[in-house]
């Protein structure tokens, strides 16, 4: 999963203010990233890029670890015991996917316990995706086709951003990504070959995942005051509106041949452009799922607290366990 | 000086953006001198920009003997590659 970076007022679009850096340092900085050189924990670094790093990397990393619940909700219900294991290795991938990315972040010098707690008290943002419901079986292959395979066109060249330890994260989940789009196409294409009920489902499972996929790739480019300089620091390798272009041109094909409609009556390859048209997205509900409006936002969040709290005794043995055993190695 | 120095294992990066990897290790009394030994002993011939030392000591390791079960469960899971999905060739990229 992924998250595009978004503001916590991403709805004012404020650019944020860079720092007073070093003038001489700063040159250096902009000079070694135009010359696609990556950075690295003990280099000098402008502030505002370690702000900015900090802020994606770990809404990157919650998108993962939130991202496990609505797949996760359909676990115990899976139809057979192969879709079951399948499901499972891809949830255990996406909290791989979220322990890569604390530890890159923390090589900013934030603690994992901060993030977790930003996420929690609901100062962190993760994937808008998220906040919505899979309330059918066709939900997961939907997901894995649409969300992981936006997810894999962000990922892709965030294998190249200059912060190296974002980007060698990057590399290994991009490696474990493919399987995630591959198991989720093929769940759609056995049930559009299915019952008529089945095809049904995975229609439904298009038509409410279409557009919240589209707005994975985050505001459009006028209303992403940072895109300029993110893109000039090698944060971000591509706007938002030229990924979610080529989402829509790769994946338009792929609904084709599973023979279900998208959702979208303006939807037309346009000869001129060589790309897809398709219809203006719904900011507004964008911004309310931001904003925390999203239809199951506070599930999610009560889940994840809850999950933290059940198992905070686990973490308290764990850690008294080392501490009667240091004890025991300082007596000896 | 009776004992032989601390042993510490030693990392390098061989260019930016790239991991460090596990070259060797060198003895020595101390970090700093450590990394200078690093130096003079895997980068005469410019095999990295960056170096790491940590105490080989401070290095847990698994046991060998115990592979087979640490390892095994991931041979028969073999749905976790993406070439377990048969995919029409459209989208056989994917
Ligand atoms: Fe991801
Ligand atoms: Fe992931
Ligand atoms: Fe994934």
């Amino acid at each position: 999963m992924y998250t595009t970076e978004l503001d916590k007022k991403a709805a004012d679009s404020r650019v944020v203010e860079v720092g007073i850096d070093d003038p001489q340092q700063l040159a250096r900085f902009e000079a070694r990233v135009a010359a696609d050189d990556f950075i690295e924990p003990n280099d000098w670094m402008p502030e505002t890029y370690r702000k900015t790093l900090v802020r994606q990397m770990s809404q990157h990393a919650h998108s993962e670890i939130v991202g496990m619940l609505p797949e996760g909700n359909w676990l115990t219900r899976a139809p057979s015991l192969s879709r079951k294991a399948i499901l499972l290795a891809k949830i255990q991938d996406e909290a791989g996917h979220g322990l890569y990315l604390y530890c890159a972040a923390e090589t900013l010098g934030v603690s994992r316990e901060q993030m977790i707690d930003a996420l929690h008290d609901g100062s962190a943002k993760y994937s808008t995706i998220f906040n919505y419901p899979t309330l059918n079986w066709a939900d997961i292959g939907a997901i894995g086709w649409l969300v992981d395979g936006a997810a894999i066109m962000n990922q892709v060249p965030l294998q190249r951003t200059s912060y190296g330890p974002y980007a060698r994260a990057m590399v290994r989940i991009c490696k474990e990504e493919s399987f995630h789009q591959r198991q989720g196409f093929e769940l759609m294409m056995h049930m559009v070959n299915g019952t008529p009920d089945q095809r049904e489902m995975a229609q439904d499972a298009l038509n409410r995942f279409w557009w919240p996929s589209l707005m994975m790739f985050g505001p459009p480019d006028d209303k992403s005051p940072n895109t300029e300089r993110s893109m000039r620091w090698r944060i971000k390798r591509d706007t938002n509106d030229d990924l979610r272009q080529k989402f829509v041109d790769a994946t338009v094909p792929q609904a084709e041949l599973l023979g279900l409609t998208v959702p979208d009556p303006n939807l037309r390859w346009n000869e001129e452009r060589g790309h897809y048209d398709f219809s203006p997205i719904d900011w507004e509900e964008f911004y309310a799922v931001v904003r925390g409006e999203g239809p199951v936002a506070q599930e999610r969040m009560q889940a994840r607290r809850k999950a933290w709290d059940d198992g905070a005794w686990v973490r308290e043995a764990a850690a008294s366990y080392e501490t009667k055993h240091a004890s025991a190695r300082i007596a000896a | 000086m009776s004992s032989d120095w601390p042993l510490w294992e030693v990392f390098v990066r061989a260019r930016g953006g790239l991991d460090h990897r596990h070259v060797g290790s060198v003895h020595a009394p101390d970090a700093g001198i450590a990394i200078r030994h690093a130096r003079d002993t895997y980068t005469r011939r410019e095999e990295g920009v960056s170096l790491w030392v940590v105490r080989s000591n401070e290095i847990t390791a698994s046991d060998p003997s115990e592979a087979e079960e640490m390892f095994e469960p991931a041979a028969s899971k073999i749905y976790r590659h993406p070439t377990f999905y048969d995919l029409p060739d459209e989208v056989k990229h994917m």
